[in-house]
């Protein structure tokens, strides 16, 4: 095992790790990060997450295409009046290794993790009581929300809609939107009644989870010593 | 759009951003009743699904962040709701991170309850369906841009390297204040004529 079996040391890598990661300045330091991800990955027998990897917002994408161009430094390339400079590349190789090792810290730490058993693991972290509540309650109400969208979706394309850059589809989308809304209402008033019903008082019932296990606490202390041992490097 | 990943901003802008979000979230929790919890919780799992739609405008397409709507809807519920969506997503599908999820919050949730406290009480009081929609498009445009200014801010303040792009982030909003707009204008109409009390945040129970 390269991970900890119990949810709260793993929910506490998951900050602890990206936390002093985003600290590193150097190239070197950041790419092995990096390589040391991608060995975790090849050696579990998760798939590899492609789409959460590839997957950019917008503003990363322009970060990355003009951070060389915006950076002064040693000339690399030049492209008419714009000059590509070697420290902004390096910058952008090193922001995209950090994030890169970061997308795969998470997708491997909570690959086959069910959100509900994350809310207890959250409780037991001493997570403000509702807030639990309020994450387990999505977590099961999503699905159910999902397929009702799903639904009114295939009717619409059961009616030749097709989405187009126009006002028709985005007041399409905003009618099937309000109809969400006001079945979901529904919904929350008979969920509401149906737990009152069954005897709740504002609380979940919550079992006490095991004491994290000696090795546990071994990966996760390595985990977080190979990471400070980086950060010392990066520093030197 | 606005999921600051792991790995970009620096460890001050972390924690203030997660100090700010802490009390948002707080405040709200205290101001909700137990007996709330559902409803807010159902209308959460309603904006994530609906922000999973890829929206056609112009050339490209957007996710929508619905923060205007939610504020409307949710008042300030709009802080929790967020937090957990914001986990969700970082859990589920791995967009954003977990460190900063703080930051994140405050992006998307703080224009969203602005929206709902400053526009609110017009759009409950607005004297026809489309107009209601009308203000609300104005809400859901401004919500869009200010969430646009403070990934920009929250850029600008982890380093100077990114203020070039931090300048001009606005512009790549314009496309989603469109959508968010049109969309958001459509929804509030809608259920000013259908479901008026739906628009009314409501932190207590339902009446007996």
């Amino acid at each position: 095992m390269t991970i900890p079996a119990d949810l709260r040391l793993r929910i506490g890598l998951a900050l602890a790790l990206p936390a002093l990661l985003t600290t590193v300045h150097g190239f070197a330091p950041a790419f092995t990060a990096l390589v040391a991800m991608l060995l975790l990955h090849v050696g579990s027998r998760q798939p590899f997450p492609w789409k959460r990897l590839l997957h950019l917002e917008g503003f990363l994408l322009l970060l990355f295409v003009t951070l060389p161009f915006t950076m002064p430094g040693t000339p690399l390339l030049t492209l008419g009046p714009l000059t590509a400079s070697i420290e902004g590349a390096w910058r952008a190789a090193t922001l995209a290794a950090k994030v890169s090792a970061s997308v795969l810290l998470l997708a491997h730490l909570f690959a086959a993790t069910d959100p509900l058993h994350l809310g207890n693991a959250l409780r037991a972290l001493h997570v403000p009581e509702p807030l639990v509540r309020l994450f387990v309650t999505v977590t099961r109400q999503l699905g159910v929300v999902r397929a009702e969208f799903a639904r009114l979706q295939d009717a619409m394309r059961a009616r030749a809609f097709h989405p187009r850059s126009n006002r028709h589809t985005w007041r399409s989308y905003g009618n099937l939107m309000g109809m969400l809304l006001v079945r979901a209402l529904e919904r929350a008033d008979r969920v509401e009644e149906a737990m009152r019903l069954r005897g709740y008082s504002g609380r979940f019932p919550r079992t006490a989870l095991m004491a994290p296990t000696v090795a546990d606490w071994a990966v996760t202390a390595a985990l977080v010593g190979a990471t400070l041992l980086l950060l010392l490097w990066d520093k030197a | 759009m606005a999921h600051i990943p792991d790995g970009i901003l620096t460890l001050p802008v972390l924690v203030g951003g997660a100090a700010v979000a802490a009390t948002g979230v707080g405040l709200a929790l205290r101001r909700i009743d137990d007996r709330a919890i559902p409803r807010i919780a159902i209308l959460s799992a309603v904006f994530f699904a609906a922000s999973l739609v890829s929206i056609p405008v112009g050339p490209s397409s957007v996710h929508l962040l619905l923060a205007g709507l939610m504020g409307i809807i949710l008042g300030p519920g709009v802080f929790p709701a967020v937090l957990v969506a914001l986990i969700l997503q970082a859990v589920l599908f791995g967009f954003g991170g977990l460190t900063t999820l703080g930051v994140n919050t405050v992006n998307i949730a703080l224009p969203g309850a602005l929206t709902g406290l400053v526009l609110g009480p017009f759009i409950r009081r607005a004297s026809s369906p489309l107009r209601a929609g009308a203000i609300a498009a104005v809400g859901a445009a401004f919500c869009t841009f200010a969430t646009g200014g403070l990934v920009a801010l929250s850029l600008w303040l982890a380093s100077s390297d990114f203020t070039p792009v931090a300048r001009i982030l606005l512009l790549t909003y314009l496309p989603l204040a469109i959508a968010e707009a049109a969309v958001t204008a459509t929804v509030i109409a809608f259920l000013t004529r259908v479901q008026p009390q739906a628009l009314l945040p409501q932190n207590t129970a339902p009446a007996e």
